[in-house]
């Protein structure tokens, strides 16, 4: 709930829209003429434009990461548990930035956005983006904003692999980059979670190949079927089994195939959630971008040769019981990195929340976060 | 700034400029920070302890959290000038691999040791009948991180029998101060030893 008295909160936000009209070469050979970019800013920039951050988000996050965008809001941004006034990413010395990634849907363009070439919702019609392109469009925005360097880039998950590709796409650009939770590519059992996921949005008959806005249908099903099992791979054996155990919603088996347990009822929730205010098509390029994402490949499978490019110091962690982005997945990292001879520190956290430790405040987690924040802001003087 | 304990202060004037170093229970970064900022080292740190990762995030110095207990399967063969154990071997489950892995990954070792054949603790044990403390051992039995404590003998020993080779030897007291007959009786009357060691030649 929106507190006015909380002080260690950024309050209410207002998000920003920039346009750009120039054409936007993309990996795949396509490109995209003239986007807009929808993002939230907290904190000032300094006259000397040095306390510059970027937070990129995950699969399923947006532009809204801390604050609240009304009083009546029962919730407020994704990262408000490590985004404001005195916070570890502290808004009293640094300027945040976070956008909405091209082919988002809560404000950039993206696939429910309307094509201009032919006024009707791209749909299918939208290019698939990688993470590559996401960095170079945040670039652009970056431009836009007045800003010549970060201080940081940073983000969890999906949003720790942008950071890492901005260390390597624009080394010169940032100081720090913090990767956390996140991996150095999918593997195969990764990429079956979003094949299924990909699978039932694919599948469902109010998906019409992409083109369900004209019909003025919504693939439910589908997108919830997806949300649903990548819950599952959000949270850890340990705290599905301390949340729900085996609790039955009724005290009794009913042998049938209503709700039962009341982690089915738990999962059903959260897919029905999710399909008012997620995107189908979009959720179908957010796990493209994932698949793809390699930074090793160009540098013919060795990421410690992609990594000699960068010159930015790197902040990874990851959490112990994340079977999605395992630790090991960020020690793979955190090996180039010393081979490369780059500065890194690596923290691995106790943690039984699985992947979705990233956006908790464990006690550890924060401390050793705010220890790097510190050393981020004595960097450029704030 | 505070000062450099002692014996980090050795190890530092050991180390050749600009070498490439790792430091395997690197604690609170001390020594590293200080090979950074008088040696121009950048190294790496292993450190389990979550207070101490921190300590090296404030000094800025780059710490990797992980298990000695585990080897250093993330790092490759020969990677390293030097890799540092100090006060670290005597608390791992298992030194004898640690030490073959230290001396993969890099080309020089140093180690120091508390030595627990120091006369006090002699003493101590084959008079008193109780286990040692000193200086040098402070904790008690049943709260000390050191599990697999040894005498200068007994590790010298097991680098004969895995073919290193003990190229300096430093045995001091518990100020660090290198004090006469400590020279004669290191065993006895050394309470810390600082070794530097390599592979020896191929047998």
């Amino acid at each position: 709930m929106y507190d006015p008295s909380a002080s260690d909160s950024v309050g209410i936000v207002t998000p920003r829209n920039e346009a750009f009209e120039e054409s936007l070469a993309l990996a795949s050979g396509q490109s995209i003429a003239g986007f807009s970019l929808r993002f939230e800013t907290y904190g000032e920039l300094n006259a000397e434009r040095s306390n510059a951050l970027l937070i990129c988000h995950a699969l399923s996050g947006d532009h809204h990461a801390a604050g609240y965008h009304s009083e009546s809001d029962r919730k407020p941004g994704w990262w408000d548990s490590a985004i404001g006034p005195g916070k570890p990413f502290d808004t009293n010395r640094f300027f945040i930035v976070c956008p909405n990634n091209l082919g988002g849907c809560k404000g950039s363009t993206g696939p429910a956005s309307v094509n201009p070439a032919t006024g009707l919702n791209y749909g299918p019609d939208f290019p698939i983006v990688t993470v590559r392109d996401w960095v170079k469009s945040q670039k652009m925005l970056m431009e836009r904003l007045g800003i010549q360097r970060w201080a940081a880039v940073i983000g969890g998950s999906l949003g720790g692999m942008q950071a890492l590709q901005w260390s390597i796409d624009y080394p010169d650009l940032l100081d720090h980059a913090l990767v956390i939770a996140a991996a150095p590519r999918l593997s195969a059992q990764n990429i079956g979670f979003n094949e299924v996921a990909r699978q039932a949005i694919l599948s469902d008959p109010d998906f019409h190949g992409g083109r369900f806005y004209e019909r003025d249908v919504v693939p439910r099903r589908g997108l919830m079927l997806a949300r649903m099992l990548g819950h599952i791979t959000y949270l850890s054996d340990d705290a599905m089994r301390a949340k729900f155990g085996r609790e039955l919603r009724e005290g009794r088996i009913n042998y049938s195939f209503d709700v039962e347990f009341q982690v089915e009822s738990y999962l059903r929730y959260q897919g029905v959630s999710f399909v008012d205010r997620f995107d189908a098509n979009t959720y179908l390029l957010m796990t493209k971008a994932l698949d793809y994402f390699d930074p090793a490949a160009e540098a013919g499978g060795d990421l410690a040769e992609a990594l000699r490019a960068t010159r930015c110091e790197f902040f990874l962690a990851a959490f112990t019981s994340d079977w999605r982005f395992s630790p090991a997945r960020s020690r793979e990292i955190v090996k180039a990195l010393t081979e490369a001879g780059r500065k890194v520190t690596y923290a691995e956290v106790e943690a039984s929340q699985g992947h979705d430790a990233f956006l908790m405040p464990i006690t550890y987690y924060f401390e050793v976060l705010r220890a790097y924040m510190e050393r981020v802001a004595r960097g450029v003087g704030v | 700034m505070t000062e450099l304990r002692a014996d980090l202060e050795i190890i530092k004037n050991w180390i050749t400029p600009g070498s490439r170093v790792l430091d395997l229970g690197c604690g609170d970064g001390a020594l590293l920070a200080a090979l950074r900022d008088e040696r121009q080292v950048d190294g790496y740190g292993l450190e389990i302890d979550s207070e101490n990762i921190i300590q090296c995030v404030r000094r800025g110095v780059s710490v990797i959290q992980c298990d000695l207990d585990a080897g250093l399967p993330d790092f490759d063969t020969q990677s390293f000038d030097y890799v540092i154990m100090t006060q670290t071997l005597q608390a791992v489950n298992y030194p004898d691999l640690l030490l073959k892995e230290m001396l993969r990954v890099g080309r020089e070792g140093i180690v120091t040791l508390p030595n627990f054949g120091y006369w006090r603790h002699r003493l101590q044990l084959g008079l008193l009948g109780r286990m040692p403390k000193s200086n040098t051992l402070p904790a008690d039995w049943y709260d000390t991180a050191n599990i697999h404590l040894c005498t200068l003998d007994d590790f010298e020993r097991l680098c004969d029998k895995q073919n290193i080779a003990i190229l300096e030897r430093l045995v001091v007291d518990h100020a660090h101060q290198a004090r006469a007959g400590v020279t004669f009786f290191p065993n006895l009357l050394g309470e810390i030893a600082i070794y530097r060691c390599q592979r020896g030649a191929a047998s």
